[in-house]
């Protein structure tokens, strides 16, 4: 293809989206779209999957029926998410063993929130409440993004994290209706889990890379910073609701912008856990790669027991 | 009970016996009513302990689609653990709630049977322990569609569908373990070696257990042992696998007699209840 046809592939592919139609997978598309894209998507797909670690955490302990088996289909949901966002990432021409591979090499990386240890039932309502809640604010706008099938997908992802937030919040809502001690470990899980859930949002504008390209393809509608600001005046009032404060002395509401000031990010935090260096990161691979290669041998077996009978349907069909 | 042979399976029947409506003055004899209570725990325990295994594999399976299936196992294990409990507690009629039921007991109360406690050693145990359970339950809640006692008729046709799923699922990957490569059958093999001196017991009653029988609430298992055996061998052999042949069986849970596994399952289980006494979630 000479450059100037590839120049004219390009502005029809810029129109397209420009005019809100999907970029299907079997439609042209620029090489560095679908790169970003895989990126995005298994990036995504792997934040499901190794989300479902820190819950997971909790399901033999949950302190009641109803929450188990809550938990439970929590934390199945989040595998289902897995599940449809690996598939819209493979239509981009890339296998699902070669995505799990860039994981567990650590070449892929999923959101830094689940490096953090969960070490109490309230880490349960927390990360449901601010976890899921910063991810829907991150989601929402994804559910109208350019490339169909990551758009289909989250449509769907994102109904599903909607009641996930408001289950982890009324977990948060018990333990604040409870004893002293319910509602001091509701506090603590609010004062760890807090700072994480602003980094969710992404670095600062000033320092993040990929905004600009995103915004063009629709894979972001507002800026890190924005959406920062959003979930942050979305969660004060619930916080005040539960009865709970927000471990930020410089929290303030500010009339002229008609949102909240609030205190510095330790930004030296967040680029150590991105890094690989937080308290969880080693364990929380360490485990996706113990389930994968423990499973290899089933996997195998699965495998020949379909080509075995697949053989035996070919040789029952000659003999017909 | 009678049991209808076709040429491919065998059903048990759900329509040939009338059903026997239990007199309802049987509940007011405060020893009927500790039987027919301490049956049900020896019942839906199963479910608890089962579930509460299956809970521990959540998101570490071999891949994302048997994580996700055998999830939905544990959950319909704990969504019929519920609805006993419920039944229970009602029995009862004092403050009891499922979850004093489910978390408050000690172990030597538990009446679930020894194979439901067994480790998760690997993904061949997981299948064995379930295709023995599963094939088991099916045919258990088949029969309890019988009961003379409406709320388990009701529990037990609520349960089924579900119960022929898990036993199609573990069936399903039982073959492809056994039949696969060399190495899945000899864990397999193993897995079912270890696990098969626990299947005896499924078929042990209790004294509440002689006492439901009789009452016509509770399906007399031994009946279905003999067909029990023949289902679960005809699988293993279209698995290429061996049977086992063993002379002795372990048994106990159903007596409160657990294993080592036991304690260490409770004190997850039972960690928050016992932390925070009374507290709600």
């Amino acid at each position: 293809m000479s450059e100037a046809e590839i120049k004219n592939l390009e502005a029809q592919f810029d129109a397209k989206i420009a005019r809100d139609e999907k970029i299907e997978p079997k439609d042209w598309m620029p090489e560095k779209y679908r790169k970003t894209h895989i990126r995005q998507i298994s990036q995504h797909a792997h934040s499901e999957i190794v989300g479902m670690l820190p819950e997971g955490n909790w399901i033999t302990r949950a302190p009641s029926l109803r929450r188990k088996v809550a938990l439970l289909a929590k934390v199945q949901d989040e595998a289902g998410h897995g599940l449809y966002l690996y598939s819209a990432c493979e239509t981009l021409g890339i296998t699902r063993e070669q995505l799990y591979e860039d994981l567990h090499s650590g070449k892929a990386k999923y959101s830094s929130i689940f490096n953090y240890p969960t070490m109490t039932w309230a880490d349960m309502g927390a990360i449901g409440w601010l976890v899921d809640g910063a991810a829907i604010i991150n989601q929402v706008p994804l559910c109208s993004t350019s490339f169909g099938p990551y758009a289909r997908a989250m449509v769907r992802v994102c109904k599903e994290e909607s009641f996930h937030q408001r289950q982890g919040y009324e977990i948060m809502l018990s333990l604040c209706n409870g004893s002293e001690e319910q509602k001091e470990m509701a506090q603590d899980a609010l004062n760890r889990w807090w700072w994480p859930s602003l980094m969710m949002l992404g670095p600062t504008d000033a320092a993040s890379t990929h905004t600009e390209q995103s915004m063009k393809w629709k894979l972001k509608r507002k800026t890190n910073d924005e959406l920062r600001q959003q979930f942050i005046d979305q969660t004060v009032p619930q916080a005040e609701l539960l009865g709970l404060t927000i471990p930020d002395p410089d929290l303030k509401w500010n009339d002229e912008k008609g949102s909240y000031d609030f205190g510095a990010i330790d930004w030296d935090e967040f680029w150590q856990v991105v890094k690989g260096h937080g308290p969880m990161n080693k364990k929380r691979l360490d485990d996706r790669r113990n389930a994968w290669n423990d499973g290899a041998w089933v996997r195998e077996a699965a495998t020949a027991y379909a080509a075995k009978q697949k053989l035996k349907k070919e040789e029952t069909a000659q003999a017909v | 009970m009678e049991t209808i042979s076709n040429s491919k399976t065998k059903v048990i029947s759900n329509s040939a016996v009338p059903i026997k409506e239990l007199n309802p003055q049987f509940l007011e004899s405060k020893e009927n009513k500790q039987h027919l209570i301490d049956y049900l725990l020896g019942v839906a325990d199963n479910y608890l302990i089962l579930g509460q295994r299956l809970g521990e594999l959540c998101g570490h399976g071999p891949n994302l689609e048997p994580d996700i299936a055998l999830t939905n196992i544990s959950l319909d294990m704990l969504g019929q653990v519920r609805s006993f409990y419920q039944y229970i507690a009602q029995l009862k009629g004092d403050k009891t709630t499922e979850d004093d039921i489910a978390f408050l007991r000690k172990e030597r109360e538990y009446k679930n049977v020894l194979l439901v406690e067994q480790p998760n050693t690997d993904f061949g145990y997981v299948i064995v322990r379930q295709f023995f359970f599963d094939v088991y339950n099916r045919m258990f809640l088949g029969a309890l569609q019988q009961s003379a006692d409406e709320t388990l008729r009701a529990l037990a046709f609520k349960g089924i569908k579900e119960a022929s799923y898990h036993e199609r699922f573990s069936g399903d990957w039982l073959k492809r373990l056994g039949d696969g490569t060399e190495e899945s059958k000899s864990r397999v093999q193993e897995a079912v070696n270890d696990l098969w001196i626990f299947t005896d017991e499924l078929f042990h009653s209790t004294k509440a257990d002689d006492a439901m029988i009789a009452a016509g609430v509770a399906p007399d298992m031994l009946q279905l042992k003999e067909y029990y055996y023949e289902k679960v061998e005809e699988l293993l052999s279209t698995a290429t696998l061996d049977i086992p042949e063993v002379e002795y069986f372990q048994k106990g849970g159903k007596e409160g007699l657990h294993s080592e596994h036991m304690g260490y399952i409770l004190a997850d289980m039972q960690y928050m209840q016992r932390t925070y006494p009374d507290s709600k979630w």
